[in-house]
């Protein structure tokens, strides 16, 4: 079966990674700007960082037959640094012009502070302006309910498309308020911190599929590339066929992506072909 | 060997997780059960009725707060009879 990863930290796996992916069926990946596990603090740390995923990396992705594309993004957890947030932000257009650049990403909050929050709104009228793609990072664990109702705050007061606003990491607390805000959701599977691969299908039964993407994210954490995998074998061991997982994994990234014409790779259909006459 | 602190320190998270799966796993049996609503199988005494009880009454034993045995022991019992 076909698979797109929609959120992916390349820059933090092996190429053993790539590998597998692709042995599995895993085509494309988008991979947003992430925390490097340290606040950077000079503005060209992170052009470097954009250069990286822009240009470097689907090179290193295309020697297993995966397109690879990126968002940029300064991360919530370094928003506490207004000036910096700034002058990375200045940065933005040159990378929209790359090839491969989605949009921006993954902005959003961590511990909802008023930088935090200021920065979301300056990442999110950038990509507006830009004719961009958004991807939000919600908070995690205790944080999380609150967090991504703060997040819906700040874009209720914003003038935006939200068919082109992705809200990532949203569990079942959380993904009621966002569907109906007519926001994409994405499900991010973790082996312990964020939703597990069950709980996502109970989701998916839940919610139905349509606006809903699933991720496993994969960085330097704790985290594994294959938890979609899982997911994937969960939703059709309960007896989902095979075009409705396409539909999920498959098509729904390109539905979503897709908005973004760099993002090329279309939705497909199985189709049984009848023999022809001897 | 971990100090009290220690030990939830280390393993809260883990735990959490576990018991966000069987919330889960409750959760889908109520809807699984609310989508057969009407269906003359539904409510019989199964096997997987008595599968569920046993969930529930280790769930009970684990809300002890000072069990007369190991609550691990007592599980291991508890499943032996399913």
């Amino acid at each position: 079966m076909q698979i797109i990863q929609p959120h992916y930290h390349g820059i933090a796996r092996t190429a053993q990674d790539y590998e597998r992916m692709a042995m599995s069926g895993v085509v494309a990946v988008a991979e947003p700007a992430f925390w490097a596990g340290f606040d950077r603090l000079y503005p060209e740390t992170f052009i470097d960082y954009f250069r990286q995923i822009s240009e470097f990396e689907p090179t290193r992705a295309a020697q297993y037959g995966i397109r690879h594309f990126s968002w940029v993004a300064v991360n919530p957890k370094e928003a506490e640094n207004p000036t910096l947030t700034r002058e990375v932000l200045k940065h933005f257009p040159e990378f929209f012009a790359k090839p491969t650049v989605l949009g921006v990403g993954e902005t959003g909050l961590h511990k909802s502070t008023k930088n935090e929050c200021d920065s979301l709104e300056a990442h999110v009228e950038i990509a507006m302006k830009h004719d961009q793609l958004v991807l939000i990072h919600t908070p995690h664990l205790a944080d999380k309910a609150h967090g991504t109702k703060r997040v819906l705050e700040v874009l209720a007061g914003m003038n935006i498309d939200r068919d082109r606003v992705w809200i990532d990491h949203v569990e079942e607390q959380t993904i009621r308020p966002c569907l109906d805000a007519g926001y994409w959701v994405g499900f991010t599977l973790y082996p312990i911190t964020k939703c597990s691969p069950r709980r996502a299908v109970d989701m998916l039964e839940k919610y139905g599929t349509e606006r809903i993407l699933v991720n496993s994210s994969a960085d330097w954490g704790p985290s594994d590339p294959f938890t979609l995998q899982e997911c994937i074998l969960e939703y059709r061991r309960r007896g989902h066929s095979l075009q409705e997982a396409i539909e999920v994994f498959h098509n729904n990234p390109c539905r979503f992506l897709g908005q973004n014409p760099k993002f090329d790779i279309k939705p497909i259909r199985v189709e049984t072909l009848a023999e022809a006459p001897a | 060997m971990l100090s009290p602190e220690q030990v939830v320190d280390t393993y809260f998270l883990e735990a959490r997780h576990m018991l966000l799966e069987i919330a889960a796993l409750l959760d889908r049996y109520d809807a699984a059960a609310a989508r057969c609503e009407g269906d003359p199988a539904n409510g019989r005494a199964t096997a997987g009725a008595a599968k569920l009880a046993t969930l529930r009454e280790a769930l009970g034993i684990l809300r002890e707060q000072a069990p007369t045995r190991e609550r691990t022991v007592a599980l291991l019992e508890l499943f032996a009879r399913v």
